[in-house]
Order: structure tokens, then C-alpha cells, then sequence
């Protein structure tokens, strides 16, 4: 199997790309599909998710409003603004757990992957990237209260809001690739929870989860910058909710560019030494 | 002693033992994987280095969090820190392959055993390793305690103890009966990024949010209370309001986590084992 496995059948090269949108969209729209079909989950999923940033929002209010007004330049309203728009970007930032990948390594699934004509990164980005659209239609309402609620401050030009919403793309691609590596190391390690629970760690202190970048201690940023979690989370946030200058707009969508080239590459060299690994007698 | 007394001795000596060999069989089972143990380790480490980050940023604009002075704070991370881990270690891991079982019919196995179901669904399947989250936690608390404004009394850590295992049993029945919905619906996708977010809603005492929110952490979803009260107790800001609370919602939730098992399973039917 492992020699089998080790290429991925190719696509035929004359309408490889057009083949390639045809499976995103299909794929896509099956996961649209899904998502209006359990609308119970999608709900518990936005309040879920929306749980999470009212929590931290409510901390560093507490602390502005108890230091005179704000905290290192952040006020009230802009810590509003910060955690409203992390609710969205959160929900559409959710893509496949690692673990997906363990299940298919050690019960033999991933042996029908790899009869398919691309590789299966493509299809968990696909899957996704419709998930991310379904929940952010859904999210319009509970955005809507929580601007009435909260009063965010935002300060937002047209070029912002373009920015933002050209860097949520790159920023789920980020997501789902590093995913899909931290899984991919099911080829050696037969559990992978502990290597996941690390990488999730670091990914919450260092992406602007827990708390702004701009508010972590110089040495934290600097990490954080030399790391792809925060291009991938803090950043469309930071594009939307401003004050940001045009040359931060194009760096920072530079860098999620970057990351994106570096993590396909660094995915493609682990499924190549990975996959020659693999074993199964079923799937 | 009356036959009834001498039965209901025999049922707990029957479930003592099956705890214990499952807990045998997990140990045995979990020790191949020894490495983990070190993974683990590392992941309460950066765990720990994330709440203590957020302590300190707190701390250093601001002296007090609504009356909450930083060595409280700081025990607070320490008792969200063990009950986490309770909860990912004893609670999660269990409920979870039940839940599972259920939507593959394989329950129907666990139903013929001759034991208690609820007991044999809540003991196997226990990833040990996360029991070093009780340990930092357990850790933490210690280090807070020498920086806590009135220092720790007897009462204080009798009350401690009393409410941290309060603040377990409201952990493993709301868990319970939340997986119990998996006998009207099938399958709840959802119930992993629930314990992700209810686990960080419950990083904070109660006492710093928002009255609805204080609410909703107290009844609707009781780990905010489960963490909250041990950590006021601990820090010598323990009311008779929160403790009541903690223990009534315990107990509330036992009676009620029991029924809506026994009605689950009445609903029951496996497709196949």
C-alpha cells in the first residue's frame, strides 16, 4: 500500500484547475447543505462561539473601566469592536480537528483518500471554506445584537473592510493546513492528542485569542509575529476594527501569503515521507 | 444487619470493585504510552504560563479585578486548573465513547452487563495523563496561598475541600446529563467545542462578569459555580449565598442527572452491536 500511496493520482493536466474549482465548489455546497441541515448544531455553534469572546470581553472591560477609561490604548469600545469581530472570525476560522486525521490513519479510511485524483488537503479546505460561508451568513443577527449591545468602536475605512475580507481566505487556508500537519504526525505517533493540545496552547496565547497582541509584553509580540497564529487570527481583526495604516494592511496580508507558501510546502513534505508510512488492510 | 442493609453493602463492594479493575485496565492501557506523559506535562506547563500570562497583564494595569486582588486570582487559576483537568481526564473521556456507542449501537453491550450502566459508562476510558492538570492545579493553589490578603484558616480550607468536591460532582452531572441528550438526537458534533469554550467561560470567578452572565454560569451552565466557590473559599471571600448555591446546585443536578439517565435509557433502542 505504502508504495501505492506514496503518489496521489493526478489530475488530468488539460482542466486540472477547472477540475479542482469544480470539486471546491461541489464540495462546498454540500457543506452549505449540511449546515442548514443541522441548523440545531450551527446555533450551538454561534453561541459557543460567541460565549467565548464575551467572556474576555468582559475581563478587559472590567480592567479599562477600573485603570481610567483604557489599557494601553485600548478603550472600552475598542476592546468591544476587537471581540465582536473575534466572534466572526472565529466561527470562521473553525476547521477540521487533527484528530479527524488520526481516525483515518489508524482505521484504514485514509486508503480511499488516496484514490482520489487530489490531495486530501483539498478537500478538508473545501469542506470548510463552506462551513465558514453558512456560519457567516448565520452570524449577521448575532453580530447585529452584539453591536447594539456593546457599542464597539470601530474605526473602518472601505479599503479596511476589503483588506479584511480579502485576508479571511489565507487566514482559514493557515488554519487548515496547520491542522493537517499537526494530524499528519498520526503516521508515527499512534496518539496525537498531546502534540494537538501543545500546538492549540501555543495557538491560543500567541494568536490574539486570550488577549490582544498589543497587549502582550514586547518579547510575546515579537514571538507572535515570527509565528503564523496571529497573521492568521489577530490580523483580519486588527484590518477591520483599525486605526491601521494602509502599509500595515499590505504587510500583514503579505505575511499571511508567506505563511500560507512555507505551510504548503512544510505539508507537502510531511504527507510525502508521511504517506510512505502508511500501511492499511482495509478502508 | 437487615438483608436490605447487607444488599445494598454488597452493591457497593460490586461497584468498588469494578472501578477498580477498571481503572487497572486504563492504567495498564495508558502506561504504553508513556510519552504522553510528557506531552502532557508540557501542555498543563504552557496551559499554566497561558493563565498566569493573563494574570499578570491584568495585574499590571490594574490593582483589583471587581474586589479580586491578584493571590485570589491567582488561586482561582489553580482550582479552574484541577477541575479542568478532573473534567478532561474522568468526565470527558468516558462520557464521550458512551456517546459514541450510541450512535453506533454498540451501547447494547454495556446494557447486558450485569452492573449499574451509568457507573460502567463513567469509569472506563479515563486518559490518566490529564490527572497532572489536578496536580499543577493543586500546585498553583499552594503558591497563591502564601500572596492571599487574610491568609487561610481551617474553616477556610475545610470549606475548600468540601466545595471542591461539590465543584467535581456539578462537573461529572452536568456532563452527564448534557450526554444524555445523545439518546434523543443521535449525535452532538458539538459537545467538543462545548467543553472547549464552558471549560474557558469558567477560567474567571462569577463574581467579575456581568450579572447575566454570573447567572447563566451559576444555572444554566454550573461550572462557573463549580470553580467559583472553592476558589472563594480558599481566598477567605466565601459567602453563605455562593456556597448554598454550590451546594444546591450539586444536588439538584445529582437527582436530576439520575432521572433524565433513567428516562435515556428507557429511550434507548440499538440499530445493532
Amino acid at each position: 500500500m505504502a508504495d501505492v500511496a506514496a503518489q496521489t493520482p493526478r489530475m488530468p493536466s488539460a482542466g486540472r484547475w477547472r477540475s479542482l474549482a469544480d470539486v471546491y465548489v461541489a464540495r462546498s455546497k454540500t457543506s452549505i447543505q449540511l449546515a442548514v441541515q443541522y441548523r440545531f448544531n450551527l446555533v450551538v455553534d454561534l453561541v459557543l462561539t460567541t460565549a467565548e469572546p464575551i467572556v474576555y470581553l468582559a475581563v478587559w472591560q472590567l480592567v479599562a473601566n477600573s485603570s481610567g477609561g483604557e489599557v494601553d490604548g485600548f478603550t472600552s469600545g475598542r476592546f468591544a469592536a476587537y471581540y465582536v469581530t473575534f466572534g466572526f472570525v472565529r466561527l470562521c476560522m473553525q476547521s477540521g480537528s487533527p484528530g479527524n486525521w488520526q481516525h483515518l490513519v489508524q482505521r484504514g479510511d485514509l486508503s480511499g483518500y488516496l484514490l482520489l485524483p487530489l490531495h486530501p488537503v483539498h478537500i478538508d479546505m473545501a469542506t470548510w471554506l463552506g462551513f465558514c460561508l453558512a456560519r457567516a451568513v448565520a452570524w449577521v443577527p448575532v453580530g447585529a445584537i452584539l453591536v447594539v449591545a456593546y457599542r464597539p468602536d470601530f474605526d473602518t475605512s472601505v479599503w479596511q473592510v476589503a483588506a479584511f475580507i480579502a485576508s479571511l481566505v489565507p487566514a482559514l487556508v493557515m488554519r487548515t493546513l496547520i491542522n493537517d500537519i499537526i494530524g499528519m504526525t498520526s503516521f508515527w505517533f499512534v496518539s496525537i492528542v498531546a502534540i494537538d493540545g501543545v500546538m492549540r496552547i501555543a495557538e491560543n496565547l500567541l494568536s490574539g485569542r486570550i488577549v490582544p497582541p498589543d497587549l502582550l509584553p514586547g518579547w510575546a509580540q515579537t514571538l507572535s509575529k515570527a509565528l503564523p497564529f496571529e497573521w492568521g487570527f489577530a490580523f483580519p481583526i486588527e484590518a477591520l476594527i483599525g486605526p491601521i495604516s494602509t502599509a500595515a494592511l499590505l504587510r500583514g496580508l503579505a505575511m499571511q501569503l508567506l505563511w500560507v507558501v512555507v505551510l504548503w510546502m512544510l505539508m507537502r513534505l510531511v504527507w510525502r515521507r508521511g504517506v510512505r508510512r502508511y500501511g492499511a488492510v482495509s478502508g | 444487619m437487615t438483608d436490605t442493609t447487607r444488599a445494598r453493602a454488597d452493591r457497593v463492594r460490586h461497584a468498588a470493585e469494578i472501578t477498580a479493575v477498571h481503572l487497572r485496565v486504563t492504567a495498564h492501557n495508558e502506561l504504553q504510552y508513556r510519552a504522553n506523559f510528557f506531552f502532557q506535562l508540557l501542555q498543563t506547563a504552557w496551559q499554566v504560563i497561558g493563565g498566569l500570562v493573563v494574570v499578570a497583564l491584568v495585574y499590571s494595569k490594574t490593582p483589583e479585578l471587581n474586589g479580586w486582588r491578584r493571590g485570589e486570582l491567582l488561586a482561582a487559576v489553580g482550582v479552574f486548573t484541577m477541575i479542568g483537568g478532573l473534567l478532561r481526564a474522568v468526565v470527558y473521556p468516558p462520557l464521550q465513547q458512551m456517546m459514541d456507542d450510541v450512535g453506533k449501537g454498540d451501547f447494547d453491550h454495556t446494557l447486558t452487563q450485569p452492573a449499574d450502566a451509568q457507573l460502567l459508562v463513567s469509569v472506563r476510558g479515563i486518559n490518566i495523563w490529564q490527572l497532572t492538570d489536578v496536580v499543577v492545579g493543586a500546585v498553583i493553589v499552594a503558591v497563591a496561598i502564601p500572596d492571599l490578603p487574610s491568609g487561610v484558616s481551617a474553616s477556610d480550607a475545610a470549606a475548600f475541600i468540601v466545595l471542591l468536591v461539590a465543584g467535581a460532582a456539578i462537573t461529572y452531572w452536568m456532563w452527564l446529563s448534557l450526554s444524555c441528550l445523545v439518546f434523543w438526537v443521535i449525535e452532538l458534533p458539538f459537545m467538543s467545542n462545548l467543553m472547549h469554550y464552558v471549560t474557558r467561560a469558567a477560567q474567571y470567578p462569577i463574581g467579575i462578569y456581568p450579572a447575566w452572565l454570573r447567572v447563566s454560569m451559576t444555572v444554566i451552565v454550573p461550572l462557573g459555580i463549580a470553580v467559583t466557590a472553592p476558589a472563594e473559599a480558599i481566598a477567605s471571600r466565601l459567602s453563605w449565598v455562593t456556597a448554598a448555591s454550590a451546594i444546591a446546585v450539586a444536588a439538584v443536578l445529582g437527582v436530576f442527572s439520575r432521572w433524565l439517565w433513567q428516562r435515556a435509557l428507557r429511550r434507548y433502542s440499538g440499530a445493532s452491536a
